[in-house]
């Protein structure tokens, strides 16, 4: 029978029951309506599901729904801030980081955590750290090249926040 | 306003993308949606003894569960072939195989369940219980022709057909008469496709006025009603609405009519209720069309200058367990016909055997055809320079075809029409640093290292195709494309059009285009692609075939609307309507020598709406079609430069640079053209160095998942260096040629000839690809 979970998503907070076999990404799309996280595959391998979950990314094909039981999640909806742009995203549309578009999301929400893990990846690092997410439109030359965008932009808001507050 | 037509404008297409807002398929949902899920076969070949689906009826959730003989009772049709190469035997294929016939490959379908939710529909296919009378599998392309097990007992020696061009006996005589001849055998392997967003179909059925909307994954929904409705579905195509929304990357696989565009609406309508199915990527590997899969023999004449005097080819294509929508295409028009690459070559003849076989249909993927001859010919070539110990450049500048002999009638049917080949080589030398390249190979292999440059030079023909060409080469279809340009009171523009994008950023090119005709900011351009209910009619998109042939209707359309402009400006200014100038940077229609006094877009499509003061005898309203028959292909050709370096402990191969000159001709939107050609030469690189859609003997599918299948990643690339010749193409207006595929086209033998030539100096002359580590590593240590 349904199990009930609470979740947090995008800041608001979902109580719902839900089979134990709910996939979190199937939770998301299905339950909850949000249809930006992708499935691209069924062996935990292309990343176009990636979401934030307590703020590491992760694959939501491979959480159960019921163990995201009192997580804060973030999706792709959730990463423009008041109508403004992540500047992952901006950078993606700045560098013609996609073009199907299926692979995005998936792409942004690992990039972005890529970014906070390793604020100063270079250009190699971005494309090893790469290695969960697959896309088959771009050759992703114009991801890497919006990742190192993003890591650049993240920069200076970081210096510039840094001197606001001195 | 400044043309737009040439800048590289972000897309517009992207906010909703990069927000999580992709309009895909599988994100729909209806009211009462029922979900459907197939019972696909085990094994690669086999006679249905029996289904019994009791289990699987009394599941709680699960609605019904239907076969083969339902669908048939219930009114479908065979699949059909839209290309009908000369005697060609098209096997029956049905959206479901009956009990009695036989599954002809691991995933062919044997019934559909359908049920309150995917999850439930997934456990129900568990309980369905098929009893399969298992007969030996037929594999591979060649041996087809000679095993004595048939795939259909109506294709004999399991051969679909054969295609000869050429002049046999001149070419045997060319070959006679030669001072050599190198000799190559080589597999073109088979490759998955992998768009990210896999198949899906959603369908809904109103009882009301009997009408049925379809969403699929397709590249073309026009060409998919038709068939639905002319041959498999029977609902008539006035009452069958057929919506691609975004498309999540098709690359030749979203082209073809699939069973599940039958089943799912079928069952919509026998349960009255919407109803949806989605591929799961097992699913989609061992059902979506898959690419290439030939085993070829060539032999290559040649004087001891280095004259090409003649090319002999025999190929055997593997087509799969049927006949897919247009896959005799892919081995014939779209392969043998380019086997003159750049090259003046005074007689060609090449044989193509189309076999059956227990896999996977083969159809179109990305080159389709042209990367199998691009192949081919590169791959000889190499070879050739080898055996005449001359230099690569040297030797294919020998051969080229010179800008001054265009258009050029080649010995198989195509006729080129326009290249500057040594331009294109000049620029590519220059831009890859080409002899510095070869200079930094010399001093690996000094140092031990194994090192190679990579060169080829392809041609590809894109934008299918004129429609009487097609006809007489086997088509069901005509190839034109169709745009419609409605002028809204207010002077802004809804473009129709039949291409449809599934990643190209049509919004973004062909709103640029209708801003630089019309005068009209982008913003007021709203593009409509992938609705048959909304576009009156269009082919789609593949062949690299969008701009050149559904741009040129969009141009055509366009010069309509200004026309008609121009005579309610004249009308209106009192003038004549000679005398009157349309300026495109401002959208203003003014009397010859008196730019102050002038009609904007709004005033003119305004009054073409009020028709308060139109001309005598002009009717009211502002929208003009255009149907847009190409006179000829557009041959886009290339120059790429690789170089590698291969790890002699494991024989891992590192692509350390890629250079690429294409010529496209003109370009609308250079941005999205890189993204194209960079996209395109990671597939290309991919068959290459990595993908294999593998069977085993028994026709199992040896890479059906992503655990499995080799797909590129971003670390297998280096940053890819991409540059541009400009031949525009002397047919359509736009002048442009097609960009879609000719990245892959010459990305596979560009890398392919890099580790060939690391591996010179080992004496080793060809390995198949994919140019695997273990492969590699074999070959050095002769294992
Ligand atoms: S759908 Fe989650 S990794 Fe592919
Ligand atoms: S943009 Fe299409 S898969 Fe990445």
């Amino acid at each position: 029978m349904g199990q009930w979970v609470s979740i947090t998503v995008n800041g608001k907070n979902y109580t719902r029951e839900v089979e134990p076999r709910t996939l979190l990404a199937s939770f998301l799309r299905e339950d909850l309506g949000l249809t930006g996280t992708n499935i691209g595959c069924d062996s935990s391998q292309c990343g176009a599901c990636t979401i934030h979950m307590d703020g590491m990314a992760v694959k939501s094909c491979t959480v159960l729904a019921v163990q995201a039981h009192g997580t804060v999640i973030t999706t792709i909806e959730g990463m423009a801030v008041n109508g403004k742009l992540h500047p992952v995203q901006q950078a993606f549309w700045d560098q013609h980081g996609l073009q199907c578009g299926f692979c995005t999301p998936g792409m942004i929400m690992s990039i972005s955590y890529m970014l906070a893990q390793h604020p100063n990846a270079s250009e190699l690092e971005i494309r090893h750290q790469l290695e969960g997410n697959i896309c088959r439109c771009t050759g992703y030359q114009n991801i890497v090249k919006a990742a190192m965008q993003a890591r650049d932009e993240l920069h200076h808001e970081h210096h510039q926040h840094m001197q606001e507050q001195h | 306003m400044a043309k737009l037509v040439g800048q590289p404008i972000k897309r517009v297409e992207d906010p909703r993308f990069i927000q999580g807002r992709g309009g895909y398929v599988t994100n729909i949902t209806l009211p009462g949606m029922a979900s459907v899920a197939i019972k696909r076969s085990p094994v690669a070949h086999a006679r249905i003894v029996s289904i019994d689906a009791s289990k699987a009826e009394a599941l709680n959730g699960v609605i019904a569960v239907f076969t083969g003989k339902d669908l048939i009772d219930g009114g479908t049709g065979k699949l059909p072939c839209g290309w009908n190469v000369p005697n060609i035997k098209v096997p029956d294929r049905w959206a479901i195989q009956p009990v009695g016939d036989k599954v002809r490959h691991v995933g062919d379908a044997v019934a559909a369940v359908v049920a309150e939710s995917p999850y439930i529909a997934q456990d129900a296919l568990d309980l369905i219980e098929v009893q399969y009378e298992e007969l030996p599998a037929v594999i591979g392309a060649k041996s087809a022709a000679s095993n004595k097990t048939l795939v259909h007992d109506s294709v004999a020696d399991n051969i679909t057909y054969t295609w000869p061009l050429g002049d046999h006996a001149a070419v045997e005589q060319a070959l006679a008469e030669s001072d050599t001849v190198v000799t190559l055998d080589l597999t073109n392997q088979r490759l998955i496709p992998n768009a990210m967003e896999t198949r899906a179909a959603v369908a809904q059925w109103n009882r009301y006025t009997e009408e049925m909307t379809l969403w699929t994954t397709s590249q073309n929904p026009h060409p998919i009603r038709l068939l639905l409705s002319a041959f498999t579905l029977g609902i008539p195509e006035n009452k069958l609405r057929v919506i691609s929304p975004d498309v999540g990357g098709g690359f030749g696989s979203k082209i073809f009519h699939y069973p599940e565009e039958i089943i799912v609406p079928w069952i919509a309508r026998k349960i009255d209720r919407p109803c949806k199915w989605v591929a799961t990527r097992s699913e989609a590997s061992v059902t979506d069309s898959q690419g290439r899969d030939h085993v070829s023999t060539a032999k290559l004449g040649l004087k001891n200058d280095g004259t090409i005097t003649g090319l002999f080819v025999e190929t055997h294509a593997d087509m799969g367990a049927y006949i897919s929508t247009f896959a005799p295409l892919i081995p014939t028009a779209f392969y043998v016909c380019l086997l003159s690459g750049l090259y003046k070559i005074p007689s060609i003849y090449c044989n193509v055997v189309a076999t059956m076989t227990n896999t996977v249909p083969v159809d179109a993927y990305r080159g389709a055809g042209r990367p199998e001859a691009a192949y081919l010919v590169e791959r000889l070539m190499d070879l050739a320079c080898r055996k005449l110990k001359m230099d690569p450049i040297a030797f294919r500048r020998h051969n080229f075809i010179k800008p001054s002999e265009f258009p050029y009638q080649t010995p198989v049917a195509m006729m080129y029409d326009s290249g500057n080949y040594d331009g294109l080589f000049d620029k590519a030398i220059a831009s890859s640093g080409y002899h510095e390249l070869i200079a930094k190979r010399d001093q690996a292999r000094k140092e031990g290292k194994i090192a190679g440059v990579g060169i080829a030079g392809c041609i590809e023909a894109s934008g299918p195709a004129p429609s009487k060409v097609a006809g007489a080469l086997g088509s069901a279809v005509g190839f034109w494309e169709s745009a419609v340009i409605r002028m809204h009171p207010t002077g802004k523009a809804t473009l129709f059009t039949g291409a449809h994008s599934h990643g190209q950023g049509h919004e973004t090119a062909f709103a640029q285009i209708i801003s630089d005709e019309l005068g009209i900011p982008m913003a007021d351009v709203e593009v409509v692609h992938g609705d048959t209910g909304k576009v009156p009619f269009g082919m789609g998109t593949y062949g690299s075939r969008s701009l050149s042939v559904g741009g040129s209707a969009i141009v055509k359309a366009a010069e309509k609307v200004r026309t008609k402009m121009i005579k309610i400006a004249a009308h209106q200014l009192e003038a004549a309507v000679e005398d009157i100038v349309f300026d495109q940077s401002t959208g203003k229609a003014y009397v010859k020598g008196s730019p102050a006094k002038s009609k904007g877009t709004f005033d003119m499509t305004f009054a073409a709406y009020t028709a308060h003061n139109l001309p005598d005898g002009l009717e009211p309203g502002l929208e003009e079609n255009s149907f847009y028959d190409p006179a000829n292909f557009t041959f886009p050709n290339s120059c790429h430069i690789a170089y590698v370096e291969i790890d002699s402990g494991t024989g891992r191969v590192d692509l350390q640079q890629y250079c690429a000159v294409d010529d496209v001709g003109n370009v609308v939107n250079p941005m999205i053209v890189e993204g194209q050609i960079t996209g395109g030469i990671a597939q290309g690189i991919g068959q290459a160095l990595y993908e294999y859609g593998a069977y085993d003997s028994d026709g199992q599918p040896q890479s059906a998942t992503f655990m499995d299948y080799a797909m590129p990643r971003a670390d297998c690339f280096p940053m890819i260096h991409t540059d541009r010749t400009v031949t525009p193409s002397p047919h359509n207006p736009l002048g442009v040629k097609g960009a879609g595929e000719m990245g892959t086209i010459a990305a596979t033998v560009t890398a392919a000839n890099a580790v060939m030539d690391a591996l010179a100096p080992m004496n080793i002359s060809h390995l198949d690809m994919p140019l695997t580590p273990e492969k590699i590593w074999s070959a050095i240590n002769k294992k």
